[in-house]
């Protein structure tokens, strides 16, 4: 079959793929070229080759940043994703309440993430805060700015408090499609309200849980702000995730090659998680 | 197996009906016979669906009781009143195999493993499922899908009833063909008692012993195929049922005597129908004779459907359809007398009970 090319349609991309290569090709390859030199001020620029890539890959602290990175991202998930689905099974399907349920649900997602971390830092606080004045009362010794437990068990309520909204909206959304003669199929199967949910809704529920996992997963393994406002990091190292420690190694310490270099390595290891997630839940899906 | 009394059942979707336009079903009080096959025909909307759910306890009607073998069931859940029901789109348990899927029925009820594989090995080899048993069912095209809803129908033997709600809608027209009469094998060896809804006249009167006619929330006629046929109890019925469905022809009333508008024919009046109700008359148009006298037709079209003819023609100013029989001829001039035992006359839609009489 001929086709006829007709090249003036690239034209109308030309001004998409100029703002993209401006916001986000360009700033990753200045953060490549970064991650291949040393400088020593003044604008000066030596070929390194891989020793920033070497230096961080065997390095402690990195290790350890991954680490906590890894074992935060994954406590969020075990808890958002069946925690969102049960509230999303919960919630009313229709009238008034379904609206005001997910006006509710909603909320937290509007809320600026330095606003959230401001607001659990206060509400946290051991001597003025709600939370941590409540606990304290009650006998239970918590402090957050001191205790490594009490700073993680912060952190992970926070974002759950902030997230599980997002899993609990699609998976809403996803339940809602479930169409009525399924469920009346199953009370004329005397199917249990477990087996309800084991075959009927788990299953049409899985393409939008692989998103909700998907984006919980990048937006967590990316987390910053939040964690930052909130804990700085602290006590000590143990609240410093991954992009809290690259933002200290190029900021902090002005560790231009090894921030860079981090990054890198940063950037491949989510797109490949994703990938890898995607390629595997999407195997053996027949149309 | 159980007769099942529906007794004064109406339903609204709306909490507070008023009139009688409120109701999606209006007033059934019926029996169904334990072991009948019955049909349940009509156009979509007229509340055959709410019937059904009714029937198998989707649904709690707002007014009147169901009983099932004497025993009121009105407000058992579905589960309580063991009933099977197919639905007009499949339904399938997707991450199931076909063995598991129809095996789910029984599995919920607590059958024995050794039982639940007879049974589900029968049912495949019935629907002729056999090279699919381990395949999951996610796959699988519309038709086969159904074939699985239907078999986890069928599955169970000892239900009350098998309720099937337009289940053969997405199933191509050569396999609808050798699903009905697997339903009608299946009928006839488990005398299950059936109500099958749908608003495909033809799958009405080859599925069922009875044909129960619906419109706006209404029963019209209950009857055989034969009855629905040769006796209309509506209008409605009338041509709703037939290929092409019955003639109307508005009637006048004139003392004794009822002429039809236009035409030279005058009847004498079968009943006395209350002055100001609105009279026509119905006539099948395999029921209409070309014998050389009677009135005159002027014909504007001829359909040739391959066995037999179809005359379309005007009557007195009144369009009629006349089914010619295979070798028949139409004649020069053409001339038409209508049966007298399939004439009928309707009262405001309704059949009036005398037959009426040519003359």
């Amino acid at each position: 079959m001929n086709k006829t090319w007709n090249n003036k349609a690239w034209f109308l991309v030309l001004p998409v793929l100029l703002i993209v290569a401006l916001n986000a090709v360009v700033p990753l390859m200045t953060v490549v070229n970064y991650s291949v030199q040393e400088t020593f001020g003044d604008n000066l620029f030596f070929f390194e080759g891989a020793k920033w890539f070497r230096e961080t890959v065997h390095s402690d602290r990195f290790h350890g940043a991954l680490i906590r990175q890894f074992i935060f991202t994954a406590t969020i998930l075990a808890i958002e994703i069946p925690l969102g689905v049960a509230v999303a099974l919960a919630m009313p399907k229709s009238g008034l309440w379904a609206s005001l349920c997910l006006v509710l649900m909603a909320l937290p997602l509007l809320i600026p993430w330095n606003v959230v971390g401001a607001m659990w830092n206060i509400f946290a606080l051991p001597d003025i805060g709600l939370l941590g004045y409540s606990l304290n009362a009650i006998g239970i010794d918590y402090n957050f700015t001191r205790q490594p437990v009490s700073a993680w068990i912060t952190v992970v309520l926070m974002d759950v408090w902030h997230w599980t909204s997002l899993v609990v909206l699609l998976a809403y959304a996803g339940l809602q499609s479930i169409d009525g003669a399924y469920y009346q199929a199953a009370r004329i199967d005397g199917a249990s309200r477990w087996a309800v949910f084991r075959y009927i809704e788990l299953p049409k529920l899985k393409h939008v849980l692989i998103i909700a996992f998907l984006l919980r997963f990048m937006d967590s393994f990316m987390i910053y702000t939040e964690p930052f406002v909130l804990t700085g990091g602290g006590p000590g190292n143990t609240t410093t995730f991954l992009s809290i420690d690259l933002v200290k190694a190029a900021l902090g310490e002005f560790n231009l090659g090894v921030a860079a270099a981090m990054s890198i390595i940063y950037f491949l290891m989510t797109l490949l998680v994703c990938w890898l997630f995607y390629t595997l839940s999407m195997k053996g899906e027949t149309k | 197996m159980a007769r099942i009394d529906l007794e004064h059942i109406r339903h609204a979707y709306m909490a507070n009906p008023q009139s009688a336009e409120d109701y999606a079903l209006q007033e059934v009080h019926h029996v169904w016979e334990d072991g009948g096959a019955y049909a349940l025909l009509g156009p979509s909307g007229c509340g055959k669906t709410t019937l059904l759910n009714i029937i198998s306890g989707l649904l709690v009607p707002s007014e009147g009781k169901i009983l099932f073998d004497g025993q009121d069931v009105t407000h058992l859940g579905t589960e309580e009143r063991n009933i099977a029901q197919v639905f007009q789109f499949p339904v399938v348990y997707d991450t199931m195999t076909v063995y598991q899927n129809l095996a789910f029925p029984l599995r919920n009820r607590g059958m024995k493993e050794s039982e639940v594989r007879v049974r589900v090995d029968e049912t495949i080899e019935m629907l002729d499922l056999g090279g699919l048993k381990n395949k999951k069912a996610r796959g699988l095209t519309a038709d086969l899908k159904q074939k699985i809803s239907l078999g986890r129908g069928m599955v169970r033997q000892d239900v009350n009833a098998i309720l099937f709600d337009e289940p053969l809608t997405v199933i191509d027209p050569h396999m609808k063909w050798q699903l009905r009469s697997q339903l009608r094998l299946l009928h006839k060896r488990f005398n299950s008692t059936m109500v099958y809804v749908t608003h495909d006249q033809t799958e009405a009167l080859t599925f069922a012993d009875k044909v129960v006619v619906m419109l706006d929330g209404k029963i019209l006629q209950i009857g055989t195929p034969a009855d629905l046929f040769e006796r209309p109890a509506h209008t409605f019925v009338g041509y709703f049922i037939g290929s092409p469905g019955m003639n109307l022809l508005p009637v006048e009333q004139h003392g004794e005597t009822l002429e039809i508008k236009g035409a030279n024919l005058s009847f004498k009046s079968p009943a006395a129908p209350k002055p100001g109700t609105s009279l026509e008359l119905g006539i099948r148009p395999e029921f209409i004779r070309f014998d050389g006298e009677g009135m005159p037709i002027t014909i504007t079209k001829l359909e040739d459907i391959g066995r037999e003819k179809i005359i379309r023609a005007t009557l007195g100013g009144h369009d009629i359809a006349i089914t010619l029989g295979e070798g028949k001829e139409v004649p020069a001039d053409p001339k038409v007398s209508f049966e007298t035992g399939a004439t009928h006359i309707y009262a405001d839609g309704w059949r009036l009970e005398t037959g009426a009489a040519h003359e």
